[in-house]
């Protein structure tokens, strides 16, 4: 009784302090974006009008859906969100078919070779990310490694353009968030009881076939987490399509930069970043989910 | 069995063969080229180190990455205690007012898109300023709040999967003794979870040394990150002296990452010997008993087993016990 007693104010600043932090600093700022969306552009500093105003004793609340308004009649925004979308959806997929083998042969691999390959895999997303992109623009423009090594060879006589195309974006997206998609699946892949697989096969399924019906089900929550932790921020991305893409690659995140450090418009800045939020709060959510059944999971085996 | 391990050569063992190559030879070419003598980065004209002379003989990049490292630091510091506190709660705490959305706001930061992440921060700062005064200005103490509230979540995630599998009846028996909650925390779970805190403020370190986006949102006059000097300068072409600076980051990133792995290999075979003493038990009773030097070798790898894959070998193992 005595312990529970002593235990108890130390139980509730445990959990008040990083849940007020959280609170704070991650989602009091998701209202104020939402505040600041209803917002009109005037310039002074900070450069955005009040909601709530109290003249004349009465309390104006003026909410302004002209932002909004603003980013449904002009194309260019819903094409950027379209393209985003789908750039970050196809990056995902070639993720997936390269990530998934990848993590397969890592969790079949004898197991004193595992932590080498998972060290491997994850050792790139450690060194800096911009200047893995970077790396990459020495290698795709016009004068790069590529058009050098095929004009040298004789296949090709002019460069191929592929730098500041879409192309070199997947290639960037592809490259900077493969180890993201490789982790979970490994993990997940990992924990399969092989028995299930001798099990499949005694009963005269072919490896093919054992692959679609056992393992490929059962590492389901690993694929969504995955290719989760990959389209998300793929969607809205700033680095790769501004240093790899052209002046067309449309990409959400690109559009809200300009906004709000080239035009300084605030609010539409706000109002884009709330569209985005929505349109991301289904993965973001499917995510959740997914890495809390794999804990529960967890719990259960403890349990048992 | 044998019949597939025989099979070097698979469709997935190539493609992990290929999949490496693509995340390696970009690094490996932009190190070649680090020692081009020519301006042009794509034409070999003989070995040099003159862009490494150039590299630490720019002033704003060497403040730049002094700053960097300085955030960096007390960010991960920060992050691991936060992320330590949460973690706790988060696998201790069966049942309390909130949970749900608890657990959202620490998954949530891992996927958040870095522009959403910096927007709304910058935005708060703002608010603040205007309405308590406080941050007077943006810096380095913006960007501090920044990192630790994104790196706290990758931090909670890495140390929660180890407090998972921590063996909780030694914190029982401690408890039982008389021990304090606290000092139960201090003496028995720390320790064992030392490993995981290494990893997290580790993992919490690169992520603040690589972030570039959030930090151009809530930094201010004065505070220029290394990412930020290094994207201004990537942003107008090619230049062989970030080839340098990016051979000397892919350096000191693979050194540390082979010091860590070998660390926590010792500390993991050192944790695993005192806590999972009933697992060396087993161990030992199926083996006939033979000469010590055997036995540490049988253990060492035993506990490398365990080390690799973290939830491989103890969830099947259960999994067998039950069945």
């Amino acid at each position: 009784m005595n312990t529970i007693k002593r235990l108890l104010p130390g139980r509730k600043a445990l959990i008040a302090t990083p849940y007020l932090w959280l609170l704070l600093f991650f989602l009091v700022p998701f209202a104020i974006v939402l505040k600041i969306s209803f917002a009109e552009m005037i310039i002074a500093i900070p450069p955005y009008t009040s909601l709530v105003e109290f003249a004349d004793e009465t309390l104006n609340i003026s909410l302004n859906l002209g932002n909004y308004i603003f980013l449904i009649e002009d194309d260019m925004y819903l094409n950027a969100y379209l393209s985003s979308v789908q750039i970050a959806f196809n990056a995902t997929v070639f993720c997936l078919l390269l990530g998934y083998p990848m993590a397969y042969a890592m969790a079949r691999a004898p197991q004193h070779m595992q932590t080498t390959l998972l060290l491997l895999v994850l050792l790139p997303s450690w060194t800096s990310f911009l200047i893995r992109i970077y790396a990459w623009m020495g290698i795709l423009k016009n004068n790069g490694l590529i058009n050098n090594a095929l004009m040298f060879l004789g296949i090709i006589d002019d460069p191929l353009l592929i730098m500041n195309t879409n192309i070199a974006v997947y290639i960037g997206i592809v490259y900077a968030y493969l180890p993201f998609m490789v982790l979970p699946l490994y993990a997940n892949l990992v924990k399969h009881d092989h028995s299930l697989l001798e099990a499949s096969a005694d009963l005269g399924s072919r490896p093919w076939k054992t692959f679609l019906t056992v393992t490929l089900p059962l590492s389901k929550s690993g694929v969504i987490a995955g290719s989760m932790l990959v389209f998300i921020p793929a969607v809205g991305e700033f680095v790769i399509p501004e240093l790899l893409g052209g002046p067309d690659t449309l990409m959400i995140g690109r559009v809200l930069w300009q906004e709000f450090f080239n035009n300084r418009d605030w609010p539409v800045a706000s109002a884009l970043a709330m569209v985005m939020l929505m349109l991301l709060i289904i993965p973001m959510a499917l995510f959740h989910h997914y890495q809390s059944k794999e804990l529960t999971v967890d719990e259960v085996g403890e349990r048992s | 069995m044998r019949s597939h391990r025989n099979k070097r050569f698979t469709f997935s063992n190539s493609l992990l063969i290929i999949g490496l190559l693509f995340l390696y030879l970009p690094m490996i070419i932009m190190i070649i080229y680090s020692f081009n003598e020519s301006r042009l980065v794509t034409v070999w004209a003989g070995f040099s180190t003159k862009w490494y002379g150039e590299l630490f003989a720019d002033t704003q990049l060497l403040q730049a990455i002094g700053m960097s490292l300085e955030i960096a630091f007390w960010s991960s510091c920060m992050a691991v205690v936060l992320g330590t506190m949460a973690a706790f709660v988060m696998t201790r705490y069966r049942r309390f007012r909130g949970k749900t959305a608890f657990s959202s706001m620490i998954t949530a930061p891992l996927v958040m898109p870095d522009v959403i992440t910096g927007l709304s921060l910058l935005l708060l700062f703002v608010a603040m300023a205007n309405t308590i005064g406080w941050p007077a200005e943006r810096g380095m103490l913006t960007i501090w709040i920044a990192h630790v509230t994104f790196c706290a979540a990758y931090a909670t995630v890495v140390i929660s999967s180890r407090l998972r599998e921590v063996d909780r009846s030694i914190e029982e028996a401690a408890m039982d003794l008389g021990a304090t909650p606290f000092k139960t925390f201090f003496q028995i779970t720390l320790p064992g979870i030392a490993p995981a805190l290494a990893a997290g403020w580790l993992l919490s370190f690169t992520l603040s040394l690589d972030d570039l986006v959030i930090a151009s949102f809530v930094s201010g006059p004065g505070a220029t990150t290394l990412p930020m000097v290094v994207f201004s300068s990537v942003r107008l072409g090619i230049s062989p002296k970030i080839n340098a600076l990016a051979t000397l980051i892919i350096l000191a990133v693979s050194l540390a990452a082979f010091i860590t792995w070998w660390f926590m290999r010792r500390q993991e075979t050192r944790r695993l010997q005192m806590i999972n003493i009933k697992d060396y038990e087993a161990d030992q009773m199926q083996l006939s008993y033979e000469p010590s030097a055997d036995q540490t070798n049988t253990r060492r790898v035993t506990s490398t087993i365990n080390v690799t894959p973290p939830k491989n070998c103890h969830s099947s193992d259960k999994h067998k016990t039950a069945i």
